[in-house]
């Protein structure tokens, strides 16, 4: 991780309120691929009987993992808005287990960056959940390179 | 008959939708309601500042957003399907049309495109001021039963 990178993975762990609030932590950004994790909490079951994480958390732990991997691929502080998201569920989520993202972004054009990723728990050869999102760029001018992520 | 399904049993015959919201973790950390419209249950995310994605944008999370779009999917199931299981989402597709602004409640309808015996195709879209000017569009697909044979 290069000083964009470090600086960009704490802008994404402290800029947003939501990702705040989950405890969003950037594990490690580097050349457009992005290993994220969110904590295991109570509040962010989805089946009460199983105790599984509902896929709502998935969703958002993968979106933003996404959205850092094409600002490192980029490695230029733009904005950028989820054009689409896809999530297959392979299997659920065990209880009391940190869930981690890892998400590569592989291409990105002067409009589009295309990424693909997955959520795991122990290893990501065993993946929780599978996602391929597309992110539209320079989605607004910014001022200055703080208002990024 | 478990406790999910006397639960759904019991939904179908009230409209109540408190009591299953009640029993789900993350439903009640976004806050989601549900209100029977001319029968059709509408699910909506209340406008909440720890939901905020992109604060310069005044952005909700786009993880919030597909969380609500799934979520009404399954309460649209539950209210609608005739199977006795608790859906299980095997994907999401999610398409983000525009920003949702943070200060906004969010609403969303679901309709089931497609029911089969062990799979349904359902559609939702999510909106803010007007239900013809959507947000958020998803299709995604659940399994019906309550193990795979």
């Amino acid at each position: 991780m290069d000083a964009f990178d470090t600086q960009m993975a704490k802008a994404f762990e402290s800029f947003s309120p939501h990702m705040r609030e989950l405890g969003f932590e950037v594990v490690s950004v580097v050349h457009g691929v992005c290993v994220a994790k969110i904590a295991y909490r109570p509040e962010f079951v989805g089946d009460p009987a199983s105790g599984v994480l509902h896929g709502g958390l998935v969703t958002s732990l993968l979106d933003s993992a996404g959205g850092a991997a094409v600002l490192s691929a980029l490695h230029e502080p733009i904005t950028l808005a989820t054009l689409d998201l896809r999530i297959d569920y392979l299997r659920p989520a065990p209880p009391g287990k940190p869930l981690l993202a890892r998400v590569e972004c592989y291409k990105a054009t002067k409009h589009v960056a295309f990424t693909r990723g997955v959520a795991y728990d122990a290893s990501e050869c065993d993946p929780v959940a599978a996602m391929a999102a597309t992110y539209m760029l320079h989605t607004r001018k910014i001022r200055s390179a703080e208002k990024t992520a | 008959m478990s406790s999910a399904e006397r639960y759904i049993a019991d939904l179908r015959q009230t409209g109540d939708f408190a009591r299953v919201l009640a029993l789900i973790p993350y439903a009640r950390y976004l806050g989601l309601s549900v209100d029977l419209v001319d029968g059709d249950p509408i699910t909506k995310l209340p406008a909440d500042p720890k939901l905020i994605g992109n604060p310069v944008l005044g952005a909700l999370h786009g993880g919030t957003v597909g969380a609500l779009l799934e979520s009404a999917a399954v309460f649209k199931l539950l209210w609608e399907s005739s199977s006795d299981a608790v859906p299980k989402t095997i994907n999401i597709t999610v398409d983000y049309l525009q920003s949702a602004k943070a200060g906004l409640d969010t609403f969303a309808r679901a309709s089931i495109t497609k029911h089969g015996r062990r799979v349904a195709n359902v559609q939702v879209r999510a909106w803010q001021r007007e239900e013809g000017r959507p947000i958020a569009a998803a299709h995604a697909h659940f399994l019906l039963k309550s193990s795979v044979t």
